[in-house]
């Protein structure tokens, strides 16, 4: 297992430089540079400034030494937040987007597996055409248009939640980004789950489990769940991704102070280093996810097998 | 009857689909004693199964029970299902026709075992486990104490059938209803099962309901048969009495169903049309280009085989015996090695588009009736598609014009042939793939099980069509099947194949009357019950 860890890891490093390269160049491509600012900068300032980050050199010596520093651990400094490096600015907002971001996780899993599983066993009933037909809404209803949604009607209208910022981090302000984060997912979970539920529950060795007896309860929460579960599994590694993307909405829209909000101004500004760093926080997020799934695979279902 | 365990009477059974009640039991009687075996006997959709799982409240979710099914004077149809499960599992146990999927895969053997003695005896976890190692040994697995920490992945279709029995043994119950058991097992591991059963049968003296669809199984194993047609039960008796002396006539087609005749062997003088030498075959599994290791698979380890012309090659053998992979292997149609001719060219080395000028006469009917159609085409279009490669200047109206010979041919009502796979039987389905193959006049048919799916009465049919129009075009067939009393009626001459080798060949007569190999006395007694 140790072995496959290892390897999965090394193997995802060319994904990694591949990611890292391609954003390298598409953001050099956009036009415009992080001291374009409304009121030109003296030529001699300027000058001075392309030179203390490079940017007076070729793109591929550019490109080399980012690689280099990347190499050792080092993203580079800000180019707009000069006071700090870009390892900094996310050592600071990683906090808030990760609690963001594993509220939303844990509810768009286990609400979507449990809504899903309540579904199936009742297929065909008016809570199964009921739940499903919520869930359609939540996949079709991005979340840039839930999420100011939710604001308008929440804090505007019922004035019973703030619009948003993060405050204490308490219920409060977390609620209405971690549902607009969740909800969207956990559709597709319980989607999922249903599907692979109502698969299941038509297998031959449940027909068994209930030959023999076996409670209800026992039957479906034993046997019937964790197999109905390997498919919405698979299915986390996207998940994963698709929260870390949606957190960079979200995050935007209720003004919090998280990694996916300094991914979009770094990105207005043409921060480059700041979006570089964030593009390989993210990476290395979704990697490692994968992994994580793979290894929950191999617990889940026992003829599954890494070297 | 004062010992009547079970007392079926005027049980229905009926699913609701999207086009109208299906009515799957008519209304039947049916008696138990303690302690006896009763076969019931039918062929696909006679309702057979559907009888016990009523009785058991397994009915998928559109069907539904009417009449009454006593069990030791316990009404069992209607019963709520609290008190159903006090029943089921202690009482009455059940093994299913699919060892491979009738266990949970996800979970240890051992935990499957003691969770029904758990559930109905209340014992401790490890005293249901020490019991499960016990049904184990009782159910004759090797190593049970290993073993009970096996997954079912890692056991053999015979072995977890053998699970399954050990489990609906577990909580000494007072009828085991069996439901085709052996059905989708190797011929010897079907053999042993049975033992195993007869044996037990004996030692604890419970009742068991055997549904099956082979009457020579029953024959072996029961006291009473009941013998049942599209949801009515239409004859019963003791099994001297309907095996000697048939009253119902569908018994008496069941009983001739088995397929008869044997084949003369063509000319000494015949020449050879397909010829492999040194034929060899090598899966591996496994393994990426990250690494991991790999499992070499030897499936056809250098065989020879010889067909000539107008003669029936049967090759048997148990499931992972390599006959289908030799036959596909001769056909050119995966990556083994070895001389192969076929007529006077050798096609060992030939390439995609020298095959396709010899595939027309090389053709190949399979297994699956219900996967190896086209859902989408008609089919007319499926039997007319490979006129399309081989005689490309063939118009529309011509190629109807040969759709309509062939359909008639292989005995399909022509004006079927702008129907979709889904609307014909398991059968006919197979006459269409057989359509399919003759249309394009090949010289040579690679049979690959083609009668292993349909019921008995259907398989006569298919066979007596085989040899029809083989003597009709003079055809080669190289036929590959598990069923032996298939085989002897269609082939001449026979290879018995095991572990990709070929362990005995010879004559049909020779073979089946004088079999040198011990491996092939172990087929035919298991297959013929010697």
């Amino acid at each position: 297992m140790l072995r496959f860890v290892l390897r999965r890891l090394m193997s995802a490093l060319p994904t990694i430089f591949i990611v890292v390269t391609l954003s390298f160049f598409l953001m050099r491509v956009a036009p415009g540079g992080p001291f374009n600012l409304e009121r030109p900068l003296e030529p001699q300032v300027l000058e001075n400034l392309k030179r203390a980050f490079l940017l007076d050199q070729p793109l591929v010596v550019q490109y080399g030494h980012y690689l280099w520093n990347l190499f050792h651990g080092d993203l580079g400094p800000s180019f707009i937040y000069r006071d700090f490096t870009v390892a900094q600015l996310i050592a600071n907002s990683l906090p808030y987007s990760m609690t963001l971001g594993a509220w939303a996780l844990l509810v768009a899993v286990f609400g979507g597996i449990a809504i899903g599983s309540y579904a199936a066993l009742r297929q065909n009933s008016f809570v199964d055409y009921a739940v499903m037909t919520v869930a359609s809404f939540g996949i079709t209803v991005p979340n840039f248009v839930l999420a100011p949604i939710l604001s308008f009607v929440f804090a505007v209208v019922l004035h019973v939640l703030p619009a948003g910022g993060w405050g204490d981090g308490g219920p409060k302000n977390l609620l209405l980004p971690v549902i607009s984060l969740a909800l969207p997912q956990l559709a597709v979970f319980a989607r999922i789950t249903r599907g692979s539920m109502i698969e299941t529950l038509r297998a031959d060795h449940i027909r068994t489990a209930r030959a023999y007896g076996l409670p209800t309860r026992v039957v479906v929460i034993v046997h019937a769940m964790r197999a109905a579960l390997v498919p919405a599994v698979s299915y986390l590694g996207p998940v994963a991704a698709a929260v870390l993307t949606g957190s960079v909405v979200v995050e935007t829209v209720y003004g919090l102070p998280g990694v996916g909000r300094y991914f979009v101004l770094g990105a207005l500004n043409r921060d480059y280093t700041l979006v570089m760093g964030t593009v390989v926080l993210i990476s290395v997020f979704i990697v490692v996810f994968n992994l994580l799934v793979d290894i929950l695979y191999a617990v889940l279902d026992p003829r599954v097998r890494y070297e | 009857m004062a010992d009547t365990l079970l007392d079926i009477r005027g049980l229905n059974v009926r699913f609701s689909t999207p086009t109208g009640d299906v009515h799957a039991v008519k209304g039947i009687d049916l008696q138990v004693s303690k302690g006896e075996t009763l076969a019931i006997v039918g062929e696909s959709g006679s309702g057979k199964s559907q009888t016990m799982m009523a009785i058991m409240g397994l009915l998928a979710s559109n069907g539904r029970a009417e009449g009454s099914a006593k069990f030791q004077g316990q009404e069992m149809v209607g019963l709520p299902l609290g008190k159903l499960n006090q029943i089921r599992g202690a009482k009455i146990t059940m093994i299913f026709q699919e060892p491979m999927t009738s266990l949970d895969p996800l979970y240890k053997i051992g935990k499957q075992l003691a969770e029904p003695m758990m559930q109905h005896r209340g014992l401790s976890a490890k005293a249901a486990r020490a019991k499960a190692i016990e049904l184990l040994k009782l159910v004759k697995i090797p190593d049970p104490e290993r073993r009970v920490d096996s997954y079912p992945y890692e056991m053999s279709g015979g072995q977890r059938q053998r699970v399954m029995i050990a489990m609906a043994l577990a909580n000494d119950p007072e009828l085991l209803i069996a439901d085709e058991p052996t059905t989708a097992l190797d011929v010897t591991i079907q053999a042993q099962i049975l033992e195993l059963l007869a044996e037990l049968k004996q030692r604890i003296g419970l009742a068991i309901v055997f549904i099956s669809h082979d009457l020579g199984i029953v024959r072996r194993f029961s006291d009473r048969v009941a013998v049942m047609r599209t949801g009515e039960v239409v004859e019963t008796g003791t099994v001297a009495d309907i095996f000697a002396n048939p009253q119902h006539p569908y018994t008496k087609m069941l009983l001739a169903a088995e397929p008869t005749g044997r084949k003369a062997p063509p000319p000494d003088n015949a020449p050879v049309l397909l010829e492999g030498r040194d034929v060899d075959v090598r899966f591996s599994m496994g393994g990426g280009f990250m690494g991991g290791k790999k499992l070499d698979i030897h499936a056809v380890d250098h065989v020879d085989i010889r067909l000539k012309e107008g003669q029936t090659i049967g090759i048997v053998g148990e499931s992972g015996s390599g006959k289908s992979t030799l036959g596909r292997a001769l056909l050119r149609l995966n990556h083994g090695t070895g001389a192969i001719r076929f007529g006077t060219d050798d096609i060992s080395e030939a390439s995609r588009q020298e095959m396709r000028r010899h595939r027309r006469q090389m053709q190949l009917v399979f297994q699956d009736p219900f996967g190896s159609l086209s859902p989408r085409m008609t089919a007319g279009q499926i039997v007319t598609e490979g006129l399309l490669v081989h005689e490309p200047q063939l118009s529309k109206s011509d190629r109807d014009l040969r759709a309509i010979k062939a359909f008639m041919e292989v005995g399909l009502d022509p004006a079927t042939r702008n129907r979709y796979p889904h609307e014909f039987s398991g059968g006919q389905r197979q006459r269409i793939a057989i359509a399919r193959a003759i249309i394009l006049k090949p010289q040579v048919v690679v049979l690959d099980e083609p009668t292993s799916a349909l019921d008995r009465s259907v398989q006569k049919q298919i066979v007596e069509l085989l040899r029809d129009l083989q003597a009709k075009h003079g055809l080669s067939y190289l036929f590959i099947s598990h069923d032996l009393a298939v085989v002897r009626a269609l082939s001449d001459y026979i290879v018995v194949m095991k572990s990709g080798k070929i362990v005995e060949e010879g004559s049909t007569d020779q073979i089946f009357d004088a079999p040198r190999e011990g491996y092939t006395r172990e087929l035919m007694a298991a297959a013929f019950g010697k």
